[in-house]
């Protein structure tokens, strides 16, 4: 049996929504069709946070609850089928009387225009569910989606600070009880005007379709599908959404491996990842932003395949396979032979990634992962680098480097690996290797830096990383003074 | 009588609107029944005529029911405010990559979207100029050169002791507002039309949309409650918008609703003037500025829109705080194919102290001094050397107080003495410190803006509606006109209703712009309340047979002699006695008076002061930067309400920062914007904030000039304190190796690893 309304609680009410377009966004939704226009569109792409919005659901344990912030804007309305939505609307007490979060804003003159506002109350809401008492930095890593362009952020740092002098009338069993009872267990199947939206259950059933439907579009954050249709306008006819699936959602550690499930969010891989692997800690805390972490997956971003995708430099050194699935047949496929050319990859038609396989570090591997940008925060890398080294003294019996910006697809540098691997680790092996760099790569110029310049940065990262691993290198300017 | 709300620091009028989602702005109002919802065809070539433009698949599109193109539009085809090279859609020729060509009106946003993308549009393309330098070699400009000469700077140069050139590129900066252009346009009976706008100047909308409709300024209503945000690219650009609603309106009869989506609003509308700066100092053993001369190249893009006034306040503002007494200016506004830059927080004067700053900087570090020591030796002086380029005496100059102040606070000398020793001692990091001073003049260049009106109902219950020309776009005008209106009625803000700027309120207004908002506002609206007050006192009087002077308004009572009246109370008994409680107020700028010909004269009515010091630490390896610590002091004279122009101070200086460090604005060799969405458009956010950031008020310093409660403006001047950034990190990168590292701006990790391998080349 499959259910063919989405159904979700909004604000405290049970919603079903019997005729929705699979595209429609959850912002549409809400500013169009139930004329809640607390929620702003500030750019349609999940990159201002103006849009932010609370979802929660019953935990991968089943016990508990999650709560975290999208960008509605680029969210699909059946995604958040048998969930509940929160939005700024709905944080006002009984009484009309404003929240903790919006009563601290107000006190600390947090906002000018307003307009970015409901983003950021919704962002802090989240960071009040799930924080007691956070640093500087967790406040500004809760607020990295959110973009002010009027306060210079100091009042609201300040509130966020103060938001925790008055307590709320939450009760987590309110919401897991009214969860449960609009949970279902059955897939969902919408179809509208011919065009369709599928949300399996399992695994098979996902092959199932897939296989049959090979044309069709798969979701699952909808970080970058959801901008298909709010930026490049393209209609979708048939979309299969792989965030409902139990066995993509699973993420384990075996003897040898980090098995993560091909629909895992970025924001549940990355504490694993980073558990075995710190020296990707500050990459990934850079890695877009809250609502975009809590969407996108994984998977999506490896599926997806943009040369400026950050996650594939470090998944690349450090020997990730995809355990791809087609109808009942699955193979494994190192993640350095997946990508062909520019948003090219390996899979077959009808095929999908089930899992991503992280290999468990060896004894002394040193593995880290450079982002160059802009911006610290929120910014599309114009080059990303991985290493994974490991020494034996002074030589080098491994040495990996793959990075990201600098050719159509993420990839090895091997004229690089090769003046590094056997080499004595040190000034000299550095210089040869950043000249094997330049015949690695032959970058473009584009918006976010020249071809020169990227070369600059990336031979100039690998002096850093160098110096990292020789204690010479000083902390990093992200985390100076912080 | 004693101010009693006027000083103190309220909470933005909209505050808990805001926060609770309430706040409604135009795309939030309810739609009206049979609206219709436009989308804009864009050229996508810089430079070309247009052989045909074919609308067929448009039209086919499902949910169009209507187009619109050039030869549509029954009246003028303009939209610009000075010059009239603005077409509102490209009638025969393109002139940028995104210039307005068709409008489609659909029963959804999403069907008029998707059908914009279907017109084949046939162009004969012509050779295009996309940045300053070329237009200047080509002689391609929107208005002629302007030149600006005090002195003798040829000899002064030709006799300095030192001499030095250098050519500087900075870059432009997007606005980034978070509400993106809007205006829905309702028809109204007998050709009347009712138009909600986002746009700080009502009355220009109002304007433009009569003469492009074929009506009168009567015809039209244009009402703005609130944008969210603006920052100058709402000044004339607003009328683009509202334009085109207004003409899908004027031709489908039915109402319509233009909402740029934030990619197409970045590509369509205007942003700030990047400029090519060259110089050419003499000057002294000690630093002083003996002979100047800049030559300016900014790009203005393809129409003359408000560049004449942002580059002539581009020439007042590179004296920044300094004398200048040998100097020229020349300042040429380039005509290139890319979008018409415009008004942006600073107006020109941003670019024209970055200029000044570039200078003086480079000066100390060939003297091997610390830029400060050179800043205060060409600072203005209070009694001589105090007249400006253009003939102003600088009556108000504090800068070298406001120095020895932050100087002092901010453990300036300790700070600068540690970072020498922590970068003698660091290989890769390196930090650097610098203070800037700004100073701003206030006022619109162009005389005859700096007028104002206001208008205050007081209804017999005691309340209040106060309306005037100025509109909110987040800055806190309304709040501080209520204040003022407030405490001249002698009750509480809360019996003050702020209703929308509102073109058949007050007529007439001048943009909301130049910082002057509450200035002219402010004075406008405590006129207004003082007319009926005088009515009140007079009927007072009369009524019962005491002395005006007997008569106090305070804390919503009045005293009459010896009784005491609620306010509500008082005013119910002067309307039974046929007492008019409505009034408008309307003020005009003081002691301004400018000769544009000559470039000379009083274009301001005062400065605002600033300055700020900014420590930051740069990685010379990947170029990133971070700011570690800010201290600010800015002068607001007796502020209004310190809490609103704090927000205006912090605001600023970020918003500044972002300009020179993270923002960079990237066109394609096709003349395409790259750069047009937050993905690839970085302005601050929250973490980029100092993690020991101070920032104060001026204390206890009257405007010397008889402003609103002796206030000063504060909405431009503080943009620049940002400037400090930028050369905090030039002081980091500059050593032994290389004193003068050649830094351009925005000052992006590439742009810093470039300047460091200028390093290696030397």
């Amino acid at each position: 049996m499959s259910a063919a309304t989405v159904r979700f609680i909004l604000n405290g009410e049970v919603v079903e929504a019997e005729v929705v377009d699979p595209t429609r966004t959850v912002l549409q939704f809400l500013r169009e069709d139930m004329r809640m226009t607390g929620t702003k569109e500030g750019c349609a792409e999940g990159d201002c946070g103006a849009c932010t919005v609370v979802v929660i659901e019953i935990d991968r344990s089943g016990d508990g609850l999650e709560l975290k912030t999208v960008n509605s804007c680029i969210q699909f309305l059946p995604t958040i089928d048998g969930k509940e939505l929160i939005t700024v609307e709905g944080l006002r007490g009984s009484e009309g009387e404003l929240h903790p979060v919006q009563q601290a804003l107000v006190e600390h003159h947090a906002s000018q225009c307003g307009f970015c506002t409901p983003g950021f109350v919704m962002s802090l809401y989240a960071l009040y569910r799930t924080n007691d008492d956070p640093s500087r930095q967790e406040i500004d890593d809760a607020l990295a989606g959110n973009l002010c362009r009027c306060t210079g952020y100091r009042p609201i740092i300040a509130a966020a600070q103060s938001m925790y002098e008055q307590s709320d009338d939450w009760d987590a069993k309110d919401h897991e009880v009214q969860l449960r009872a609009i949970g279902r267990d059955d897939s969902l199947e919408i179809n509208h005007d011919g065009r369709r939206f599928f949300a399996p259950r399992d695994i098979s059933m996902l092959a199932e379709l897939y296989e049959c439907r090979p044309h069709a579009t798969m979701l699952a954050g909808g970080t970058d599908v959801g901008l298909w249709v709010t930026k490049q306008h393209r209609e979708l006819n048939t979309i299969i959404y792989t965030g409902r699936v139990r066995e993509l959602l699973e993420q384990r550690v075996s003897g040898t491996h980090l098995e993560i499930g091909g629909a895992v969010s970025l924001a549940d891989a990355i504490p694993l990842i980073i558990e075995h692997y710190p020296g990707l800690t500050e990459m990934f805390r850079r890695f877009a932003s809250p609502p975009i972490r809590n969407a996108g997956t994984l998977g999506g971003n490896i599926a997806n395949g943009s040369p400026i995708g950050d996650s594939m430099p470090a998944l690349m050194v450090l020997g990730a396979s995809l355990v791809l699935r087609k109808g009942v047949d699955q193979r494994e496929l190192a993640l350095d032979e997946f990508y062909r050319s520019y948003q090219v990859n390996e899979l077959q038609p009808g095929e999908f990634v089930a899992a991503i396989r992280i290999p468990l570090p060896d004894d002394g591997v040193i593995a880290s992962s450079q982002k160059w940008s802009k911006r610290f925060d929120q910014d599309i890398s114009a080059v990303c680098t991985a290493y994974r080294l490991q020494l034996d003294g002074d030589t080098v019996t491994d040495f990996r480097m793959a990075c990201g910006g600098l050719a159509e697809i993420v990839k090895r540098a091997p004229a690089c690996e090769a003046a590094v691997n056997g080499a004595a680790w040190n000034a000299d092996t550095i210089d040869s290797a950043c000249d094997a760099l330049a015949s690695d790569f032959s970058p473009i110029t584009d918006m976010r830096a020249s071809a020169d310049m990227r070369l600059v940065a990336v031979q100039n990262l690998l002096r850093r990383f160098w110096l990292e691993t020789s204690g010479e290198a000083p902390q990093t300017v992200y985390t100076y003074g912080r | 009588m004693g101010a009693k709300t006027v000083g103190k620091a309220l909470p933005h009028d909209s505050a808990h609107l805001h926060v609770a989602g309430t706040a409604g702005y135009t795309d939030d109002l309810p739609e009206p029944r049979d609206l219709l919802h436009l989308a804009v065809g864009m050229s996508e070539k810089p430079h070309a005529r247009v052989r045909d433009i074919d609308l067929a698949a448009v039209r086919a599109a499902p949910g169009v029911v209507n187009t619109m193109v050039a030869s549509d539009i029954p009246g003028e085809n303009n939209y610009g405010s000075i010059v009239k090279d603005d077409p509102l859609l490209a009638d025969g020729l393109v002139q940028y990559v995104g210039q307005p060509v068709f409008v489609v009106a659909a029963t959804t946003v999403d069907a008029a979207r998707k059908a914009a993308r279907k017109a084949n549009i046939d162009y004969d393309e012509l050779e295009a100029i996309l940045d300053p330098s070329t237009a200047v070699e080509k002689e391609s400009f929107v208005l002629p050169s302007e030149t600006l000469v005090r002195g003798e700077p040829e000899a002064a140069l030709s006799k300095a002791p030192h001499r030095m050139q250098r050519r500087v590129s900075l870059g432009g900066q997007d606005q980034f507002y978070l509400e993106s252009h809007i205006a829905m346009a309702l028809p109204q009976e007998d050709g009347g039309m009712l138009v909600y706008s986002s746009t700080q100047h009502p009355d220009e909308v109002q304007r433009i949309i009569a003469h492009a409709t074929r009506r009168d300024s009567k015809d039209i209503t244009v009402i703005c409650r609130r944008m969210g945000g603006a920052f100058g690219g709402k000044e004339s650009q607003a009328a683009l918008i509202g334009c085109i609603a207004a003409l899908a309106t004027d031709k489908t009869g039915r109402p319509c609703k233009l909402r740029l989506d934030r990619d197409d609003d970045m590509i369509m509308t205007g942003k700030r003037h990047d400029f090519v700066i060259d110089y050419d100092v003499g000057f002294d053993d000690a630093g002083r500025i003996l002979g100047i001369d800049f030559e300016f190249a900014s790009r203005c893009g393809m129409s003359a829109d408000l560049s004449g006034p942002v580059n002539d306040r581009a020439m007042f503002h590179c004296d920044n705080a300094y004398f200048l007494e040998n100097v020229r200016v020349v300042s040429h506004r380039c005509k290139t194919n890319t979008v018409s830059s415009t008004a942006f927080r600073g107006f020109g004067g941003p670019q024209g102290m970055f200029a000044i700053e570039y200078v003086i900087d480079d000066i100390a570090r060939t003297l091997g001094k610390d830029p400060l020591d050179v800043r205060r030796i060409n600072f203005y002086g209070k009694e001589d050397r105090n007249v400006t380029h253009y003939q102003q005496v600088v009556e108000d100059n504090i800068i070298d107080d406001l120095f020895d102040q932050l100087l002092a606070s901010s453990e300036y000398e300790n700070r600068r003495e540690d970072i020498r020793r922590y970068n003698e001692a660091s290989r890769i990091l390196r930090r650097g410190i610098a203070i800037t001073p700004v100073k701003f003049g206030i006022s619109f260049t162009s005389t005859l803006l700096n007028q104002a009106g206001a208008l205050v109902h007081i209804y017999r219950d005691g309340t209040v509606q106060l309306n005037h020309g100025g509109t909110e776009m987040g800055q806190g005008l309304y709040i501080k006109v209520a204040q003022v209106v407030a405490d001249e009625l002698g009750i509480g803000v809360d019996q003050i209703r702020i209703t929308p700027a509102d073109t058949s309120k007050v007529p007439n207004a001048s943009a909301t712009a130049a910082s002057s908002g509450a200035d002219m506002n402010g004075k406008a609206a405590q006129k207004a309340a003082a007319k009926i007050l005088k009515r009140l006192i007079v009927f007072g009087a009369g009524h019962f047979g005491v002395s005006e002077a007997q008569i106090e308004f305070r804390d919503n009572r009045v005293c009459v002699g010896d009784r005491d009246f609620g306010f509500a109370e008082f005013v119910q008994l002067a309307w039974a006695n046929r007492i008019s409680l409505s009034a408008t107020g309307y003020y005009r700028t003081p002691k301004i008076n400018y000769d544009r010909a000559s470039f000379s004269g009083r274009p301001f009515y005062y400065y605002a002061y600033g300055a700020a010091v900014t420590e930051v630490v740069v990685d010379t390896l990947t170029g990133e930067n971070r700011v570690l610590r800010t201290d600010i002091l800015h002068d607001c004279g007796d502020s209004l309400n310190p809490a609103i122009d704090l927000g205006q101070v912090e605001g600023g200086y970020v918003q500044g920062a972002g300009w020179l460090t993270t923002e960079e604005l990237s066109w394609n060799e096709k003349g395409e914007l790259q750069t047009h969405a937050p993905s690839t458009y970085k302005i601050p956010t929250c973490s980029d904030l100092a993690p020991d950031f101070r920032v104060e008020l001026v204390q206890n310093l009257a405007n010397r000039e008889k402003t609103i409660y002796r206030s000063k403006a504060v909405g431009e001047p503080p943009l620049m304190l940002g400037i400090s950034v930028f050369h905090a990190i030039r002081d980091a990168l500059a050593d032994g190796d290389m004193p003068m590292p050649d830094l351009r701006a925005p000052a992006t990790p590439e742009a810093i690893l470039s300047a460091l391998r200028g390093a290696e080349g030397e």
